[in-house]
């Protein structure tokens, strides 16, 4: 028979059972669309951390205090005290691909504006971190460098802090209170929602002087971290290695020793991210997987009930010429055409599933026409694959013992 | 016409006529477990074309498992069978489909058509295999529909279909590759005596046109409107004649009680 004929007899031998055919089908259906809306998911979450990652400006470098082991034991994250003004200064004045910097250092506690308070994180820094971050205002503007050298009491406040303490009322120029200290808020600025790559709100901060936080707050004279930006993208590797070298210099650090400090390119810390979105798609694309496996064991069941119901026809069959050949492609493509047709269906349910997604949990969903055309392959390949066995069963029959068969 | 002697072969079939079939010394045995089951015991006929034989005999006789053999889905054990002078015995499973398609033509006791696909579908069935377009096939199906009288049923279920009218589309099905030969087991058996008669008739006016025909039965007036009687005993041929006086279906018909069907 011509491939033809072939589909147009498969076709013909499920229209017969139209019931059961769907049936078979639905687990082919939910299993290519849970696989579709997965990677969709699991690709829209890696885009959405590449494109924070990749706001937040590619040529950055994070320099952090680092961990200290005293008596064997890991002090923890910015455990060390040695990380310090000078050294940022150092940085802007010997290392080349260093083209700005701004130092950090944090603390945490309530912050009270009239009857409201808030719990939140303040930040010590200077008025050039919000171009290396280039974070705009959305209100008002930054502090300006000579607040810092007065470590005068103003602030910067995030959205998100904004939004709890005053509401309604415009807060430039407001003063709020953050351990019994009262700020002046100079600016307010826009919105960069939740980092996917750390998972915490990033509007939920205040940003104050970093010498007002060190003298009138933590009483502190070390930094947590020091913002550098490089002068472009390919000198951050060249940044990292010179801070890297200066600061080993400058803290004394001998040749086997361990550095007191961390440097961190964001171009390691997208692969990083990436890697672990990666990760998460695989194992949601495996989990949905599972299902289309357990679709072809359906397929692979029906087919198997279907040679025996059909054994007299597949006698007849043969008695009137069909070779087992004839039989065995009969019966596979019976199982590739319900997998076939499970999986064009499973493709609408799967983007269906996905906008769905994206509309009532707001989460970014992308589906490559990759993952369609693969769906399509993997569908057809689970048709074969299940559907050998019981073709192969019903070719082998004997045609004598098929006629006789009740 | 003589009955008494054992293993007789009729002279009067032999000498002028072509071989369509001819089986030398035929042996067929099963293995069971440990035991052999001898189903055919040296088994030798030859059938011309344009006959009309009615193959008789108590069941384990060996007629089913002849059949079997002339029908080309199963190969005997010992000995030879020469369809139109091919050596069959020693051909390839694909190339045994090929000859059952295109050389003979099968009708069973029960019919055996697809149900939920209409008569016309049916009769294409071997068409399909015999690889001739889809326009061709059904030119094709609808003569051999209209040649048994179903020319007005083409579209109708089995379940629609009155037990004659069944094996009418079984014959034409059979009849749709031009076979050389009808083998035919049991036709009549799921039928009533008069639409029994019915099928012998178009089987008769087949055999007039030229068509060999082979015909397993275990019923004496069913056997007597064919041209030639071969008994079945034991796995071998006990009797092989004429038959004489043959009646014609279409006579008979008349002299039977109508019925409605």
């Amino acid at each position: 028979m011509d491939l033809l004929a072939i589909i147009r007899v498969a076709m013909r031998a499920l229209g017969r059972n139209k019931m059961r055919s769907i049936l078979t089908m639905l687990g082919i259906i939910i299993g290519v669309g849970a696989v579709i809306a997965m990677l969709g998911v699991g690709q829209g979450a890696r885009q959405t951390v590449q494109e924070q990652i990749q706001a937040m400006g590619s040529n950055l470098l994070f320099v952090g205090a680092g961990t200290v082991t005293r008596s064997g034991m890991h002090m923890g994250w910015s455990s060390t005290k040695s990380l310090i003004y000078d050294d940022m200064l150092a940085i802007m004045r010997e290392c080349p691909a260093a083209h700005a910097a701004a130092p950090g250092s944090s603390s945490s506690g309530q912050v009270v504006f009239g009857n409201d308070n808030w719990a939140t994180r303040i930040n010590g820094t200077e008025p050039q971190y919000f171009d290396i971050r280039t974070w705009p205002f959305k209100e008002g503007s930054s502090f300006t460098q000579n607040d810092v050298e007065m470590a005068a009491n103003v602030a910067v406040i995030g959205e998100t802090v904004r939004k709890n303490l005053f509401g309604a009322t415009d807060p430039i120029g407001q003063t709020i209170r953050f351990n019994n200290l009262p700020f002046r808020v100079t600016g307010v600025l826009a919105s960069k929602g939740t980092s996917a790559a750390m998972g915490d709100d990033q509007d939920d901060i205040i940003l104050v002087p970093i010498t007002t936080l060190q003298k009138k707050i933590t009483g502190q004279n070390w930094l947590r971290w020091i913002m550098v930006s490089a002068v472009s993208r390919q000198a951050s590797y060249a940044a990292q290695q010179q801070i890297a070298a200066l600061l080993r210099d400058r803290h004394h650090i001998r040749p086997g020793e361990d550095d007191d400090f961390f440097v961190r390119n964001l171009a390691d810390m997208a692969d990083v991210a990436d890697e672990a979105g990666r990760v998460m798609t695989l194992l949601l694309a495996s989990i949905a997987a599972v299902s289309l496996v357990v679709g072809g064991i359906g397929i692979m069941n029906i087919m198997l009930v279907s040679v025996t119901e059909r054994t007299r026809e597949i006698g007849v069959r043969m008695a009137v010429g069909a070779t087992e050949r004839d039989v065995q492609q009969q019966f596979l493509m019976e199982a590739v055409v319900l997998s076939l047709f499970g999986g064009g269906i499973g493709i609408i349910f799967g983007l269906s599933a996905s906008y769905l997604i994206t509309q009532t949990l707001g989460w970014p969903v992308l589906v490559s026409p990759v993952v369609i055309v693969v769906a399509v392959l993997f569908s057809m390949a689970v048709g074969i694959f299940f559907g050998f066995y019981p073709a192969r069963r019903a070719a082998q029959l004997d045609p004598i013992e098929a006629l006789r068969y009740e | 016409m003589a009955t008494s002697p054992e293993t007789r072969v009729d002279s009067a079939i032999k000498p002028d006529h072509k071989a369509l079939i001819l089986v030398q010394d035929v042996h067929k045995y099963y293995e069971l477990g440990e035991t052999r089951v001898h189903a055919l015991r040296g088994v030798s006929v030859e059938i011309a074309q344009g006959e009309f034989v009615a193959i008789m005999g108590a069941s384990g006789g060996g007629k089913s498992t002849f059949m079997n053999i002339l029908g080309c889905l199963d190969t005997p054990s010992a000995g030879r069978y020469l369809l139109e002078n091919v050596e069959v015995s020693s051909l390839s499973k694909k190339e045994l489909a090929a000859i059952r398609n295109r050389k003979i033509g099968f009708v069973f006791q029960g019919f055996n058509l697809l149900s939920r696909t209409t008569a016309l579908e049916n009769v294409e069935l071997p068409t399909l295999y015999a690889r001739v377009s889809k326009a061709e096939g059904g030119k094709r199906s609808r003569e051999a529909l209209a040649l048994v009288g179903l020319g007005d049923r083409v579209e109708h279920f089995p379940s629609q279909l009155s037990g004659g009218q069944q094996q009418r589309v079984a014959i034409a099905r059979a009849l749709v590759n031009q076979p050389s030969i009808l083998l035919s087991d049991e036709p009549t058996g799921n039928l009533d005596s008069r639409t029994s008669v019915e099928i012998m008739d178009i089987l008769q006016k087949l055999n007039d046109e030229g068509l060999t025909i082979v015909l397993v039965t275990h019923e004496l007036d069913i056997a007597q409107f064919a041209k030639r009687s071969i008994q079945f005993r034991d796995g071998r041929i006990r009797r092989d004649e004429r038959i004489q006086n043959r009646p014609r279906a279409s006579e008979v018909i008349q002299n039977l009680p109508k019925l409605e069907d």
